[in-house]
């Protein structure tokens, strides 16, 4: 499987990476090359097989529902880029 | 062409836990911004989410109410996109398997008319923050209270044929989350909300027609509204040639239109996967049974009920059992009083009529189901009449004291001394000779004028039924 | 010299009176000064708070309160929240992200009283078997400065190969703890998956990665284990099973012990110095009393294409919250929301880590979710059971850790696949949860070669006390590097 330029902007966009235009033949080139690597997989026939999300055979414990929290917005906003009256600020988003 | 309206709807109900689906944050409705916001709903690097027991349990119970396969083995998933009010960039939902498949409700129409409605699926994911878009230095100001509060969503079948089966379908949602506990349905505040898809096909034919998915229409009145303009743009844009878009639209009430959400319209893959950071939720037939038997009597056996135990016509046992605090506060007054028609009247008429003008939850009504009782007795035992009973009700309300406190006090009970009123029709008779000579050449319809009188000069509290026999006597004579 | 000596050793001295925390942790602090310009390990030194538990420590030791941690100088992987401590992952992305909150690894090291001297520097996000891939420049292997220490944990490996820390801590997602020491001459142990808790560890692929000890011997791993490992309640995938001493059972006999060699892991591609050196050291067991039994695992030469796909499908939703919203590196006047997404995370994320959320975005993406991620599932079913095969034959499972020695720091940085396949022997450990720790067991060119122990689930205890034998018999584990003995 070999993936072309416009694949990987498409792919970039999915994931909100900004790529430089003259860096995309050589992401097209490594992402093909591992690609190929991966293809592998479709040596071996997997139909009946279950597959395995996790490697513990075990099921979701569950929480108390129990307020354990208290505020640390101070704390929590210290570490954050823009902030205004508590509020975490992005460039606006348009509906 | 004749055209079918083809509806389905996604409600979802916020689950009324103490804490967070996946963390141990409050979800309590109105903090100042991001006060309710723990490290684990901010998404902070290397937090990992703990799934919350009670919406677990409200899940399963919603599906039991419903009939519906509640699933022994459900699985987390993450649907991937950016936005804002999704901090960690994927909402933990249920995809493949989902905790509750396969259920369904029945509806019931304006004229009677019943219609099953599917539920294809209901499962349990967590809510998205709040973008607020007023100016801050040209920006969004996001709050993240909400990320994390436990939703359960609710998927309708496409087996909706109009605005009004839609809203009889919602209201009917809203009714059950709220007997079993599970969501307090607060629309205001956002607690239950509902998408609609919504498409239109030529009448007899198979396939759908492509849909529209209408935005958080968040009261039953838009759901409606936004419905049928919808349809009407619709139809009106196929009849034109043109041909409708699958597309996100939002219905705007102040113009009543929809309009084409362009930012959310770009193609998405949510690249939904297992989410790796919770195991599956596994439940057995004994956890099953011990919620199914925590539920309530469910709205639908308690009207049947109502219609038998209390001989209520189907109609005000169905509006009496929409709420369950409406139908506890109905029985409760119907119980003490032991006269269930006079209770359902009042409960339906001046009880509800008052909850209205002063936008009060029944819950908080001022006049208690028992208060309301000890009042009906006194209209049963003819105490007072039902036209002052209103002015009791009123006195109640304002806070005088219980009925017998109010009728004593102000002095309501009725005259039901035939001396009294004797007396009283006589001195009307008296001071409307003219009347009284008109109505014995036989111009009967002046009855009522002087019933009217009599009812005047006693302040109201003449006993109806003796004025009419006295004042029947005295002027046929 | 203090450096000289093990986490056992000193923990002696220090309840013995012979030395205080604050000396020890002063000791190191020095050597870091002045030997990690050329190596580069650590991103962040916290002196000042290092000086500071020391001093705690020593109270507590003089309290009579310490236990076998109280006082030990550790360095830290930067992969792991530490509250007001930068908390980079190697990334420019976290480069000023000062975690407002401490992952519970760190808790329980801070409980037991063991002093962390700073944090090292690993591969961006933990995604590199090199250590070239950090935000903070290339890690340089002590034992010859042109070569890789391994990664991503290779700070830690360095550090305590360079004796600039008697232990580390690591993690490991597909060899990022046994790799590095096996090219450094460590002991690493990654544990079963869920034996450790996650919470506050930066998440690469959330269903492969564990964190586990790095240190010069057996019995060291086995002291950090027994403050490290055991149930969170803020970790879902966090195992609810009691732990056991690991010290106590490091001296058991391995008379008996049936050790399985796959054959796949002695065939093309590795090198024949490396398995020789592994050869060797398996005829020591042999000596020991151990019973060799040849085994296959058929399935796990695809270990590599799958763990391609289902770390970087994991890691591509994982690093969707490095956003520039609420912490991290946000890019200049962002024009729109888009601008704001797509370049403070094209400036903030390196060229490997984007390759991997790019790979990881397509393999989930519609039309592909099946061909790729659900047959990757489906493989790693198979390649784990054959582990569940070969265990019923076997008590442990022994091989090569690396294919080769230390490579040359650029060789591979451009050849992505080959750097991957450096994780050959490795992988296939994490894709099934099990336990795997890799011993110093030779030198091949004058470079270390690591021999990789493979347990059952949960016989991390049972590893320890082979790998313990194996260091009884031999001094591998005890050489260092030239230029940092004293």
């Amino acid at each position: 499987m070999s993936l072309d330029a416009e694949q990987v902007k498409k792919i970039a966009h999915l994931a909100r990476i900004e790529i430089n235009e003259a860096d995309i033949p050589g992401y097209a080139a490594t992402l093909s090359n591992i690609l190929d690597l991966v293809d592998q997989m479709a040596a071996v026939n997997t139909d009946d097989v279950e597959p395995m999300a996790h490697p513990m055979d075990a099921s979701q414990r569950l929480r108390a529902d129990v307020v354990t929290e208290t505020n640390q917005r101070e704390q929590f906003q210290s570490v954050a880029p823009k902030t205004e009256d508590g509020l975490y600020l992005v460039p606006q988003v348009i509906e | 062409m004749q055209w079918e309206v083809v509806i389905g709807l996604e409600i979802h109900a916020q689950l009324m836990t103490n804490s967070k689906i996946f963390s141990g944050a409050s979800i309590a409705y109105g903090a100042e911004p991001n006060t309710q916001a723990c490290a684990v709903d901010l998404g902070l690097p290397g937090v990992l989410p703990v799934l919350n027991t009670e919406a677990v349990r409200m899940a399963a119970k919603f599906g039991l109410a419903i009939g519906a396969n509640v699933s022994r083995h459900s699985v987390f998933a993450r649907k991937n996109y950016f936005y804002p009010d999704l901090p960690k960039g994927y909402q933990i939902s249920q995809m493949e398997l989902p905790i509750v498949e396969t259920g369904k409700l029945e509806i019931e129409l304006k004229d009677g008319t019943k219609k099953i409605i599917g539920v294809t699926r209901a499962h349990l994911e967590e809510d998205a923050g709040k973008s607020l878009h007023e100016d801050y230095q040209g920006m969004t100001g996001i709050d993240l209270n909400r990320a994390g509060t436990p939703l359960l969503e609710i998927v309708s079948e496409p087996d909706m044929r109009s605005a009004e089966e839609a809203v009889a379908y919602m209201r009917k949602i809203h009714s059950l989350v709220q007997y079993i506990g599970i969501c307090d349905g607060n629309m205001a505040e956002g607690s239950f909300r509902c998408d609609a898809n919504v498409s239109v096909r030529p009448k007899g034919q198979q396939e759908y027609g492509t849909r529209a998915e209408l935005k958080n229409i968040n009261s039953f009145k838009f759901v409606e509204k936004a419905i049928n303009i919808e349809v009407e743009r619709q139809i009106e844009l196929i009849e034109d040639g043109g041909t409708v878009v699958q597309e996100t639209r939002l219905y705007d009430a102040d113009k009543n239109e929809t309009r084409s959400m362009r930012s959310k319209e770009e193609a998405n893959d949510y690249r939904y996967f297992p989410d790796p950071d919770l195991l599956p939720v596994v439940l057995d037939d004994a956890y099953l049974a011990a919620v199914k038997a925590t539920l309530p009597e469910l709205p639908d056996v308690k009207r049947d009920r109502f219609i038998a135990q209390y001989g209520l016509s189907s109609v005000d046992a169905g509006i009496l059992t929409v709420s369950r605090a409406t139908a506890d506060y109905f029985e409760k007054a119907a119980e003490l009083s032991a006269a269930a028609k006079l209770a359902a009247n009042w409960v339906m008429g001046e009880v509800s009529a008052s909850l209205n003008k002063n936008d009060l939850d029944i819950n908080s009504c001022p006049v208690t189901a028992e208060m309301l009782a000890g009042m009906l007795k006194r209209i049963e035992d003819n105490t007072i009449s039902g036209k002052i009973a209103k002015e009791v009700f009123e006195a109640m309300w304002a806070g005088e004291g219980d009925a017998d406190a109010v009728i004593d006090k102000k002095g309501l009970k009725q005259i039901t001394d035939s001396s009294a009123i004797e007396a009283l029709v006589d001195e009307v008779i008296a001071n409307n000779p003219a009347q009284a000579a008109e109505f014995k050449a036989g111009k009967e319809q002046l009855m009522g004028f002087f019933v009217g009188q009599i009812m005047k000069a006693s302040k109201g509290k003449a006993n109806p039924a003796q004025v009419n026999q006295l004042l029947k006597q005295k002027l046929s004579s | 010299m203090y450096h000289n000596k093990t986490l056992a050793e000193l923990s002696a001295m220090l309840q013995a009176g012979e030395v205080t925390s604050v000396e020890l942790t002063q000791h190191f602090l020095d050597r870091i000064k002045s030997k990690d310009g050329d190596i580069n390990s650590f991103i962040t030194v916290t002196e000042e708070q290092a000086l500071a538990q020391a001093k705690a420590a020593d109270e507590r030791i003089a309290a009579g309160n310490g236990v076998a941690l109280t006082g030990l100088p550790f360095a830290q992987k930067d992969i792991f929240c530490t509250q007001g401590v930068r908390s980079s992952c190697g990334s420019k992305m976290l480069d000023n992200f000062n975690s407002p909150y401490d992952a519970t690894v760190v808790s329980k090291l801070k409980q037991a009283g063991a002093v962390m001297l700073g944090k090292t520097n690993m591969d961006e996000f933990a995604m590199g078997s090199s250590n070239e891939t950090s935000f903070y420049g290339a890690v340089k292997n002590p034992w010859d400065l042109k070569k890789v220490p391994g990664g991503s944990s290779g700070g830690s490996a360095a550090a305590v190969a360079a004796r600039l820390a008697p232990a580390a801590t690591g993690t490991d997602t597909g060899g990022s703890i046994r790799q590095p020491a096996s090219l450094c001459n460590l002991t690493g142990l990654k544990p079963t998956y869920g034996r450790v808790s996650r919470y506050g560890m930066i998440a690469f692929a959330s269903s492969l990665d564990q964190a586990g000890p790095m240190a010069r011997t057996a019995e060291d791993c086995a002291l950090l284990m027994n403050a490290m490992a055991g149930f969170d309640e803020k970790d879902s995938t966090s195992i609810d099973k009691e732990v056991p001493d690991y010290s106590a059972g490091l001296n058991q006999s391995v008379k008996g012990l049936k050790i399985g060699l796959p054959k796949e892991f002695f065939g093309e591609g590795l090198d024949p110095k490396v398995a020789e050196c592994v050869d060797v050291a398996i005829r020591q067991y042999q000596d020991m009393g151990a019973e060799i039994i040849d085994i296959s695992l058929p399935n796990s030469g695809l270990s590599v294409p799958v763990y391609y796909v289902v770390a970087p499908a994991e890691c591509s939703s994982n690093l969707s919250r490095m956003d520039g919203v609420r912490f991290g590196h946000r890019c200049d006047e962002p024009k729109d929301l888009e601008d704001l997404y797509k370049r403070s995370r094209g400036e903030g994320f390196g060229e490997e880590v984007k390759r991997r959320i790019l790979i990881g975005t397509y393999a989930l993406s519609a039309g592909y979710y099946d061909a790729y991620y659900i047959k990757a599932q489906k493989l790693r079913r198979l390649i784990s059971d054959d582990f569940k095969q070969a265990f019923e034959q076997v008590d442990v499972i022994m091989g090569p850790t690396s294919p080769n020695v230390a490579f040359n720091m650029g060789e591979k940085s451009d050849d992505p696949v080959s750097m991957y396949l450096s994780d050959i022997y490795t992988i296939a450990v994490n894709l099934a949860g099990l336990p795997g720790m890799s011993i110093p067991a030779g030198f091949a060119d004058e470079m270390p070669v690591g021999l990789q122990l493979i347990g059952n689930y949960f016989e991390e205890s049972r590893l320890l006390n082979v790998a313990h034998a194996y260091q009884q018999q031999t001094d591998w584990h005890q050489r260092c590097p030239s230029g940092f003995e004293d």
